[in-house]
């Protein structure tokens, strides 16, 4: 505990259970961007895993559309400290996704359209803990949250869930992403505090 | 700390740990914002700052909850002080108490600087076009004033767009340079109501407004845009739309967007 701040009363007195340390609950969703919204349609959509040996699956939004879809409530926290609870998607697990892909990876570098580049331990992207997601509160995913379709991985610092995604690529070797290369954690686990390095 | 030398002591400085800062002064900017300037104990340690950087502030309350939130530096030179401006948000936890309660003499907890990509480079070679909404010309004035300093040649310009003005952070600064320097050139929108004389009905920065006040199209001009996120949402969307290359924008929200 550091020194206190005079005649701070703050709005919360309970601890919040569900909410990692020093984050606050919103009950709005904040954006947080690099740089202008890409507007991308379904119909330009392509979605692509590529494995470490090269091999490349692609779905078209139609095909995508008709995987097996989850719909999940998830608490989502945000590095810029933020966080939301009980927030609910639809979309496809990355379990389904990898179902097909031969890899011995530890790796996944999760690509945008528009640039955006993050990097996330494939461990994270296993085991029913992370999705592709296209739907908000039982809309179609606005632009400005990463429409049509991002990356959700709940466990993570909300950086790691990239919006518009494009594609994934897995790896043996762990490459920083945008953020990464730019002060954030490798790793970003909000309940480590893995903020900044 | 200070009989170390100043590499060993740059090298404790960690970007995820919280520092104690003291407040030595504080000063209405507007009628609903201030300025807070701090000087940091072991400011021998601090990394070099990058204008356009943040930090995170960090305030404690006697029963040990604590709140944080992100703030810009508005200098990127330091001499052991950090400078911020804090807009009140009505509603809020935290800004209301950086505006009103706190005082010179108080401390605060701070922890960064913090930021890799909103920021302005000294030895960058492009035109630089800034575009700011309310306390989004924060970072924007961190490069500005670095800007200044120094002796890069490309020519700065800033769009401001505020409610009225009086709203305005840093006006009598961003005037004299305006009139002063041959790379600073100043555009003013007012929102809600303009100067006597204004050119221009008080109104939201609109197409014709933007298209108007930014380095023209075709420039290698590097963007900057800065402010709540609706209007960052805005101006970026318009300018991509208007045939300038995303790639060449860089954005900051605040936050202050609604819903899903
Ligand atoms: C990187 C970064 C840099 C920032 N730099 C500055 C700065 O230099 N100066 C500054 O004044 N603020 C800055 N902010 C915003 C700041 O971090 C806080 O969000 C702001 O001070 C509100 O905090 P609060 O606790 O008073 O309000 P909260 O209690 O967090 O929120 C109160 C209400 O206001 C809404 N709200 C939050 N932010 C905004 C906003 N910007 N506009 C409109 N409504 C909003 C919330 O959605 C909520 O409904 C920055 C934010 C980021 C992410």
């Amino acid at each position: 505990m550091g020194l206190f701040s005079p005649g701070f009363m703050g709005r919360r007195r309970e601890p919040v259970p569900g909410l990692p340390p020093g984050q606050h609950l919103v009950t709005d969703f904040p954006v947080l961007s690099i740089g202008p919204t890409p507007r991308v349609t379904p119909e330009e959509w392509r979605f692509s895993i590529t494995s470490e040996s090269g091999l490349m699956t692609t779905w078209t939004w139609d095909e995508f559309q008709a995987l097996p879809q989850e719909d999940v409530t998830v608490d989502i926290h945000c590095v810029t400290s933020w966080s939301k609870f009980g927030t609910g998607w639809r979309g496809v697990s990355l379990d389904t996704l990898l179902d097909g892909v031969d890899t011995q990876a530890g790796f996944a570098m999760a690509r945008s359209y528009g640039g955006y580049t993050t990097n996330v331990p494939l461990d994270e992207l296993r085991g029913g803990k992370a999705w592709v997601a296209h739907q908000f509160d039982g809309s179609p995913l606005a632009p400005e949250h990463g429409g049509p379709a991002r990356l959700l991985v709940p466990a993570l610092y909300f950086w790691k869930s990239a919006k518009w995604l494009r594609s994934i690529e897995l790896s043996t070797r762990n490459d920083p992403g945008f953020w990464e290369q730019n002060g954030y954690h490798m790793h970003g686990d909000p309940w480590r505090e893995e903020r900044y390095w | 700390m200070t009989d170390l030398p100043a590499s060993a002591a740059r090298s404790t400085w960690n970007a995820s740990d919280w520092h104690e800062a003291l407040v030595v002064e504080a000063y209405a900017e507007t009628p609903t914002a201030r300025t807070i300037r701090m000087r940091l104990p072991e400011a021998a340690a601090l990394p070099a700052l990058v204008a356009g950087q943040h930090i995170d502030v960090r305030l404690t309350a006697p029963d040990g909850y604590t709140a944080v939130r992100s703030y810009s530096l508005a200098s990127a030179a330091t001499g052991g002080i950090l400078e911020i401006t804090v807009e009140e948000l009505t509603d809020g936890e935290v800004s209301p108490y950086l505006v009103r309660g706190l005082d010179v003499g108080d401390r605060l907890e701070i922890r960064g600087p913090i930021g890799g990509w909103f920021v302005w480079l000294d030895e960058e070679p492009a035109p630089v076009q800034l575009i700011a909404g309310g306390s989004g010309v924060v970072p924007l004035m961190a490069m500005i004033r670095a800007h200044e300093a120094g002796t890069n040649p490309s020519p700065f310009r800033l769009l401001y767009s505020v409610r009225s003005p009086e709203m305005a952070y840093y006006r009598a600064e961003l005037e004299e340079l305006a009139r002063v320097s041959p790379r600073f050139d100043l555009d003013w929108v007012y929102t809600r109501r303009a100067p006597s004389g204004w050119p221009h009905a008080p109104g939201r920065l609109d197409l014709t407004r933007l298209a108007a006040s930014v380095q023209p199209l075709g420039s290698t001009a590097l963007t900057y845009v800065c402010g709540a996120t609706p209007f960052v949402e805005f101006v970026a969307d318009a300018l991509v739309r208007s045939g300038r290359d995303p790639a060449r924008i860089r954005t900051e929200r605040y936050g202050g967007a609604e819903g899903g």
